[in-house]
């Protein structure tokens, strides 16, 4: 049950008490199978001896190739749990009719919708482009690594050092019960008074150092570490997205940080920044967040634009159509992202002239992202494209990007939304942009780079079975919500007493549904073709016939990427290299410099988790102890300077030499 | 608005035959029906690009296939400057027409603007809007009408044919007011008053929701809204006249946290009291904002020091307690000067009569 009253802390265990754990049967359930598939789990790497080689090969490395793939894998554990969330609420919805109170109580649905939409993109969409974003760009601007190799490995452990503090909640105390945004003063102390808001706030935080860190990290590496001959107007476009991407989070999370930092202070000393009464103003939260929060969608956006470029290019086997003027439509769509963020709160009654105002500049984003759609149209025509699944979701990205489009202009209409505001219109909006485009992106790029990332393709026919489910489910599961939000459903709503609206959610249960066999179908594919990894394999690092870079290192890359140091002269660099016919250098290797694996990440971010937690539960001694500790043991590693190692010649050799073999065999 | 799209009519009625009542599509008054033939027209006006573009999406993917040996295939064509216009020109002249039905839409349906005429196209100049004054509630409606000096929770009544602009704020998170088949929604935030102005066309009794999540009986944070002739209007506002009053007191205790509360009747409303639950001071002795931000206004109730002679403003240099406020004699509610009100955009000019607590007042007031 919700605590309410006054909470009892102690000195030792602050807020902690057994009544912290929840008798909910539905968690306690939950936790079991946590439980066992964890114990399992830890028993099978135990058995097969693996702890210490994912310490040294994995958990450690520096290398952006594993971190990325960590990040994948991160996002893709979260994603069972985002789901598993919106399945419930599917359910809930779809029962609660003609007086029936469904089967969750206000305070558990109202975490699950919280908790969602915080997983969803704080703990999937964000590691899922960080990660790509990770694999690929040093690949294709020929580089080594990223320019902060240490600061990469850091960055991800505080990402997951954020999804432990989130997960956490689910099986001591709760999480916030505020929308994923918590809005105060529903998220102020005296509304929420237990530590629903403080997981929130602490898992936000944590991870948040992460992203900044990873956004600095990876815009330096784009600025200063492209091959020669890599000038700006040549970077593959993935590429320039991944660097406006950089920029929009470098420059919006300190937003976030400061605004989450302020309700702390609310929460925590008793300042009243967004409190109702003393002079608080909880219309400035709204205002700071969504400053951060608009550009945040494109964060997630751009990336995907990027991933659907490069494909579109490569499988209708044709230069990019446009390139220049995708260049400035990504940048456009960067900076117009800052001026749109009042187009959230239309409704808190701003006046006319301003909302025309946000309403329009909001519409204007539309032409760079319809000149990117057109330009990706240009790229077909006349090709030769082939239908594989990264194809596959290109298309059904474009057809269903474009509705999520369409509505999202139309909600960018004042006078339309206030009458789709907070409506499930608008979830059928957003949802139709980032799982179509977030998310089949993403699919996309999976099923295309995964044989650059292990050197074996993905099965093709699971690949199909979990494309149709998924595109199809889709629809099934949004195109209800579109017909709910005309009829004035709102958001957020655990029970319903217009039995008229049933049919439209139970059609919305099936495709999450049809959504939850897709994914299933997805970890077959992976299951498939691990199995199968012979039969699938690929010798050439070029399953594709890639255009850029890194299709020209071996699959997977070698831990130095590339042997030496490519030289560009265009835009599809690897594309004309081949076409020139410039053979693979196989003699004249010299000695390698590559940054050393460290486990000093894991440490810091394991400090910093532990205070997020004592904060969280009001242990002030533990949090002060774990500061000054994560303090340090930065020191300390500032004294680290085992740093750097060099592979030797030979070794590069041999390595090289064994994939002249294979390539000739 | 010229954008009268009759034919929409039978988009509602479709949806209709399916099943289902839909309030946005089929409204009952000028105003949601102008934002409802805005919609429908941006609607038409992006779809103008948007299916050519999935027609040429489909087409081109067909055409141009690996297995299509027949189609020209151009690997190194990269470039047309005369597309790239097309490109670039196409959704800019789409957007530059949906910007300017927004700007004129917007401006015509801002919640803040009275009526000018009803439905019909009739003019409503000289006639008197009805004054709702709406408190959203943990977690339920009050709905007080100064004129009417009656008050009523979870359910309303309004005469057809009549404006009404609804005041609105809230007593403890932000939430929002939402009668889709009226006017669209509108934020109400405690420490605030925000406006709406609306109309019903035609009789019905039609949903009224909260659509700004607000905690957890959210979701049971409806009402009905009864669109009636002068006459059932008048029996409704009598049928209050022998419940009990809405004073200070009877406000806090409504204002307890409870879910799904049946409809209910107030028979009198206590003088002000909306205007104290703007200003968050309906508990007794509770300073108001309003006295709190004029107070502010003067330098705030710090200590001066020295330091306040270079200025003639003097300022804060430290911070009071409530308790410490409370003791100190301060001039207390009773006779406030007129000071800046909390407001909105659009709202009446200074220079209006205001009570106490700088909102301007009810004609009933006067």
């Amino acid at each position: 049950m919700a605590v309410t009253g006054p909470i009892e802390t102690s000195l030792l265990f602050g807020r902690l008490t057994w009544a912290a754990i929840p008798t909910d049967p539905i968690i306690l359930a939950t936790f079991a199978v946590v439980a066992l598939g964890g114990g399992a789990l830890f028993a099978l790497l135990t058995y097969y001896r693996l702890w210490g080689y994912l310490w040294t090969e994995w958990f450690t490395s520096v290398d952006h190739k594993k971190i990325g793939i960590m990040y994948m894998i991160l996002g893709l554990v979260m994603f069972v749990r985002g789901f598993a969330d919106a399945i419930m609420m599917r359910l809930q919805q779809v029962l609660a009719f003609g007086g029936s109170e469904g089967y969750l109580n206000s305070h558990h649905y109202d975490q699950v919708f919280t908790a969602h939409g915080v997983i969803m993109i704080f703990f999937v969409a964000m590691p899922f482009v960080t990660g790509l974003m990770n694999y690929i760009v040093p690949l294709q601007i020929g580089a080594r690594d990223v320019s902060f190799p240490f600061l990469n490995n850091f960055s991800f452990w505080m990402t997951v050092g954020g999804a432990v503090i989130i997960m956490a909640s689910l099986f001591l105390g709760e999480f916030a019960q505020t929308g994923w945004l918590a809005f105060p003063p529903l998220s102020g102390i005296g509304e929420s008074p237990y530590v629903g808001v403080d997981y929130y706030i602490w898992g936000l935080q944590v991870a948040g150092v992460g992203t900044t860190l990873s956004g600095i990290n990876l815009l330096v590496t784009i600025i200063k570490m492209r091959a020669p001959g890599m000038t700006m107007m040549r970077m593959p476009v993935f590429t320039w997205t991944a660097l406006c991407t950089n920029v929009l989070i470098v420059a919006s999370f300190p937003v976030l940080t400061v605004t989450l930092a302020l309700l702390t202070l609310d929460r925590y000393v008793g300042t009243n920044f967004f409190t109702a009464d003393l002079g608080g103003n909880a219309m400035m939260y709204v205002n700071l967040i969504w400053i951060w929060g608009h550009p945040e969608v494109y964060i997630l956006i751009l990336p995907i634009f990027g991933v659907f470029s490069e494909i579109a290019a490569t499988f209708s086997g044709k230069r990019l159509f446009g390139y220049t003027s995708m260049v400035y439509a990504t940048v456009c769509i960067t900076i117009l992202s800052y001026v749109v963020w009042l187009h959230h709160f239309f409704t808190m009654g701003s006046g006319a002239s301003v909302n025309s105002f946000f309403g329009i500049t909001t519409m204007v984003i539309s032409i760079p992202t319809g000149a990117k759609l057109f330009n990706w149209i240009f790229t077909i025509y006349q090709g030769r494209v082939r239908y594989d699944l990264p194809m596959m979701w290109l298309m059904a990205f474009m057809l269903t990007f474009v509705v999520g489009g369409m509505t999202g202009v139309l909600l960018a209409v004042p006078p339309a939304d206030f009458v789709l505001h907070n409506s499930l219109f608008l979830i059928a909006h957003f949802h139709n942009v980032i799982i179509g485009g977030v998310v089949f992106g993403t699919f996309a790029a999976i099923n295309f780079w995964w044989p650059k990332a292990f050197g074996y393709r993905l099965d093709v026919f699971w690949g199909k079975v979990s494309f149709w489910f998924w595109v199809v489910g889709f629809w099934f599961a949004f195109m209800p919500l579109y017909v709910l939000g005309l009829m004035g459903v709102t958001r957020r709503v655990r029970v319903f007493d217009d039995p008229d609206l049933q049919i439209w959610f139970a059609i919305a249960a099936l495709g999450a549904v049809m959504i939850a066999v897709g994914i299933a179908a997805m970890f077959v594919q992976f299951g498939v073709s691990i199995w199968r990894r012979k039969a699938l394999a690929d010798v050439t690092g070029d399953p594709w016939d890639g255009r850029t870079l890194e299709w020209a290192t071996s699959s997977p890359p070698p831990a130095y990427n590339f042997a030496f140091t490519p030289v560009v002269h265009g835009i599809d660099a690897f594309a004309e290299m081949k076409e020139a016919g410039v053979p693979r250098p196989t003699s004249g290797f010299l000695p390698i410099h590559m940054p050393r694996n460290t486990g000093a990440g894991v440490v810091i971010a394991g400090l910093a988790t532990i205070c997020g937690m004592a904060l969280v539960w009001y242990v002030w001694w533990l949090a002060a102890a774990s500061f000054l500790a994560l303090i340090g043991a930065a020191i300390a590693h500032t004294f680290n300077y085992n740093r750097d190692y060099h592979i030797p010649a030979d070794q590069v050799a041999a390595v090289e030499d064994a994939r002249t073999r294979r390539l000739e065999a | 608005m010229p954008f009268k799209l009759r034919w929409f009519g039978l988009l509602a009625l479709s949806l209709a035959l399916m099943g289902c009542k839909s309030e946005v599509l089929d409204p009952a008054g000028p105003i949601a029906t102008e934002q409802r033939d805005l919609l429908i027209s941006s609607t038409l006006l992006m779809l103008v690009i948007i299916l050519p573009v999935m027609v040429l999406i489909g087409w081109f993917g067909w055409q141009f296939r690996a297995g299509n040996k027949g189609a020209v295939y151009r690997p190194n064509w990269d470039h047309s400057t005369k597309l790239e216009l097309v490109i670039w020109a196409a959704p800019l002249f789409i957007i530059i027409s949906l910007g300017a039905l927004t700007w004129v839409g917007t401006h015509l349906t801002d919640p803040y603007r009275p009526l000018a005429q009803d439905g019909r196209g009739q003019s409503l100049e000289g006639v008197e809007p009805l004054t709702v004054q709406v408190v959203a509630l943990d977690w339920k409606w009050l709905f007080i009408l100064p004129e009417e000096g009656v008050a009523s929770v979870n359910e309303l009544s309004v005469p057809v044919g009549r404006p009404v602009r609804f005041e609105l704020t809230s007593d403890s998170v932000m939430n929002a007011f939402y009668i889709p088949a009226m006017a669209g929604m509108i934020y109400a935030m405690p420490g605030m008053q925000t406006e709406l102005n609306g109309l019903f066309d035609h009789e019905g009794t039609f949903q009224g929701l909260a659509s700004h999540y607000s905690g957890a009986g959210f979701s049971k944070m409806r009402f009905k809204v009864h669109a009636v002739d002068d006459a059932g209007f008048d029996a409704w506002v009598n049928a209050a006249r022998d419940d009990e009053t809405l004073d200070r007191a009877a406000y806090l205790q409504l204002a307890q946290k409870s879910e799904g509360d049946a409809p209910r009747q107030f028979g009198a409303v206590e003088q002000g009291l909306f205007a104290r639950a703007v200003n968050l001071c309906v508990e007794e002795g509770k300073m108001c904002q309003a006295e709190m931000m004029a107070l502010d206004m003067k330098g705030g109730t710090g200590v001066a020091t020295p330091l306040a002679l270079l200025d003639d403003r003097p300022f804060v240099t430290g911070a009071c307690s409530i308790d410490e406020l409370t003791a100190a004699t301060l001039p207390r509610l009773t006779a406030l000067p007129v000071m800046t009100p909390l407001r909105g955009h659009g709202l009446t000019a200074p220079g209006t009569p205001r009570d106490v607590a700088g909102l301007p007042l009810p004609p009933s007031d006067l």
